[in-house]
């Protein structure tokens, strides 16, 4: 079977992410990026699921500008076989990459999806579950561990009170978390060879799926900032403070 | 307006986090709460605010994939539909506002009107005021954002409903539960938290344990913390773990990354306790204590 891998190109996660100045979302010029952490555990669960004889080819898929071909690079340097962009300088959605990724599934036929639970800018953690749902298939999320056997995925979560375990038929999509799998990195020589790899792009206009967002942004604002406090010496002195002047305890 | 929240039980109790999404949902207007499984129909009767309760005995386990497909039947008399931000929340929601071509808004932290919401984005790093056109808006609520409501003085009615069909496609195997008589991590007043500083599982125990029982405190962890075996992942709080905003946090031996910050920068208090003065934890600490917490919390645990 194939196993698709959508992946997001982010903010790195060691940036401190600057409010822009003009209040639309977050300065992101000049800024690093990088694939979400998250899609990187999702596709190295898929490259095991391959190097284990579970799945045939592993295809990575990015919705994003010409330059977010740079994570579907990366993942095909880590291992993926190929790489589709959907082209489009429009902002989407959840709602709107589930469309475009069902429009992928429909050609590529794959038997699993294996992506991030969360994209660290959005943090809205739904497309996967949104896929699902437009795709009829059964769906395990906050996925730490998959194992593939006769048709079906076995799929632990990662649940408030603790974990839980599904049994999913085939075609499924999987949403990973952080504890899933420690993604590999990609080697000087997978690098080289990843730019031999296909890549192919589809216009996102071309695949029938109205882009317009349901949900607009009206202001992006700081948070409240809090200011470092005062450092005690000793420990009699923390619990005074904390007693008298906190009044916590 | 009528708002529809998905609520959830534990021990036979309505849990804090679905109370604070009733909450949240008065703001609409009316409010049915919508209950999965055997349990807990007594409880939600009782709950302050609900008008109704539409209770599915046989929907067992909260499966997204039949509680999605009854949600979306539901949906048309409903101008939203709400759960907590919980586990539970993230898994059903999104799928249902797939099934209806919504785009659905996690972690509302503030209602501004009926279809403008704000949330945090970037594990917090910035709040964004966002406006929905959708026919029925789909949320799920950031619980320590909003005061619950009781869990008495309300008197809902009760109507079952049948379980929809189900393709079977997705089955309930087992859930493992951790155990503990220390309160939720979302719900506690104080929480003590430990990092990698901690150094192996058993300080981690032997050195919050008693400072946590002394205070009535939850305990919680650093994903590093976690990802070393020092705690289960249930004991994470971040931004891909729980958030929490006690009147006490207390954190020991972890760094304060950005993504730890997340989910405990809006506690009250704040107190650090770190060996490197230059941790970014105590940016945001209230009061800080610089030094080897293999000495200070010994000596905290008998101070208190
Ligand atoms: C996508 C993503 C999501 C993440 N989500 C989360 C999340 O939800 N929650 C989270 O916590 N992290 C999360 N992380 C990880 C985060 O980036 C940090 O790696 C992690 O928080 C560090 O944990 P720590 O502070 O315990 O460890 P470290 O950063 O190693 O810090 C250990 C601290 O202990 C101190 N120390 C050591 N010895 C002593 C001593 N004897 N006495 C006192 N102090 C001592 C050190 O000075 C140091 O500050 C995420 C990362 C990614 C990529
Ligand atoms: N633009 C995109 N391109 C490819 N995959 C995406 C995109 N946006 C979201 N995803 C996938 O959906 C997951 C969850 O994203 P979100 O629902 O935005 O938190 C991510 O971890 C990715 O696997």
């Amino acid at each position: 079977m194939k196993v698709l891998v959508p992946v997001k190109r982010v903010v790195d996660y060691n940036i401190k992410p600057r409010v822009a100045a003009d209040g639309r979302g977050v300065e992101t010029q000049g800024v690093k990026m990088s694939m979400n952490p998250f899609d990187e555990i999702a596709l190295e669960e898929a490259l095991r699921l391959r190097e284990k004889g579970h799945a045939s080819e592993v295809i990575a898929v990015t919705i994003g500008p010409q330059v977010a071909q740079d994570v579907l690079r990366t993942a095909m340097a880590m291992g993926a076989d190929r790489a589709i962009l959907i082209s489009t300088d429009v902002d989407c959605e959840p709602r709107v990459v589930a469309n475009l990724l069902k429009a992928v599934v429909e050609k590529e036929q794959p038997g699993l999806i294996s992506m991030g639970k969360q994209a660290i800018d959005d943090d809205m953690n739904a497309t996967g579950q949104m896929l699902a749902a437009k795709l009829g298939w059964p769906q395990g999320t906050f996925a730490s561990q998959v194992d593939i056997a006769d048709g079906h995925a076995t799929v632990t979560r990662e649940v408030d009170g603790g974990t839980e375990t599904l049994a999913l038929t085939l075609p499924a999509v999987i949403t990973a978390d952080l504890r899933l799998n420690e993604p590999r990195y990609a080697s000087l020589p997978n690098i080289m060879k990843a730019r031999k790899k296909p890549l192919e792009t589809l216009e996102a206009a071309s695949l029938g799926v109205d882009l317009t967002p349901h949900l607009t942004v009206v202001k992006v604002a700081e948070p409240p900032q809090r200011t470092a406090g005062i450092i005690v010496e000793t420990v009699d002195e923390l619990v005074q403070k904390l007693k008298t002047e906190a009044k916590v305890i | 307006m009528t708002a529809l929240v998905l609520i959830e039980i534990e021990n036979g109790k309505v849990r804090q986090a679905s109370r604070s999404a009733i909450a949240a949902a008065s703001r609409f207007g009316e409010v049915d709460a919508l209950l999965l499984g055997n349990t807990g129909a007594e409880a939600a009767g009782t709950l302050a605010g609900v008008r109704k309760v539409l209770h599915v005995p046989t929907l067992t386990h909260a499966l997204a994939e039949p509680a999605a497909a009854l949600l979306a039947t539901l949906a048309p008399s409903y101008s939203h539909i709400l759960a907590a931000s919980s586990s539970s929340g993230k898994n059903i929601l999104p799928r249902l506002a797939g099934l209806l071509d919504v785009q659905p808004i996690s972690d509302v932290v503030k209602i501004e009107d009926e279809s403008t919401f704000i949330r945090p984005i970037y594990a917090g790093n910035a709040l964004a005021t966002v406006q929905s056109s959708d026919n029925v808006k789909i949320l799920t609520i950031r619980s320590s954002s909003f005061d619950p409501v009781a869990e008495s003085g309300g008197n809902a009615s009760l109507e079952v409903l049948d379980a929809p069909a189900d393709d079977g496609k997705s089955r309930f195997v087992k859930l493992e539960q951790s155990q503990s008589d220390r309160p939720e991590l979302e719900v506690a007043r104080v929480v003590i938290s430990g990092g990698k500083g901690l150094k192996d599982a058993s300080n981690f125990h032997n050195l919050l344990e008693p400072i946590a029982d002394k205070l009535g405190a939850a305990i919680g962890a650093s994903r590093a913390a976690v990802d070393s075996g020092f705690a289960p992942n249930e004991m994470q709080v971040g931004q891909t773990g729980k958030v929490v905003a006690p009147e006490l946090y207390i954190a020991t031996g972890l760094s304060g990354a950005i993504q730890h910050l997340a989910g405990m920068k809006d506690s009250r208090v704040i107190v650090a306790i770190n060996i490197d003065p230059e941790a970014p934890i105590f940016k945001v600490a209230d009061y800080g204590m610089v030094g080897d917490l293999f000495e200070i919390l010994p000596a905290l645990t008998k101070a208190l």
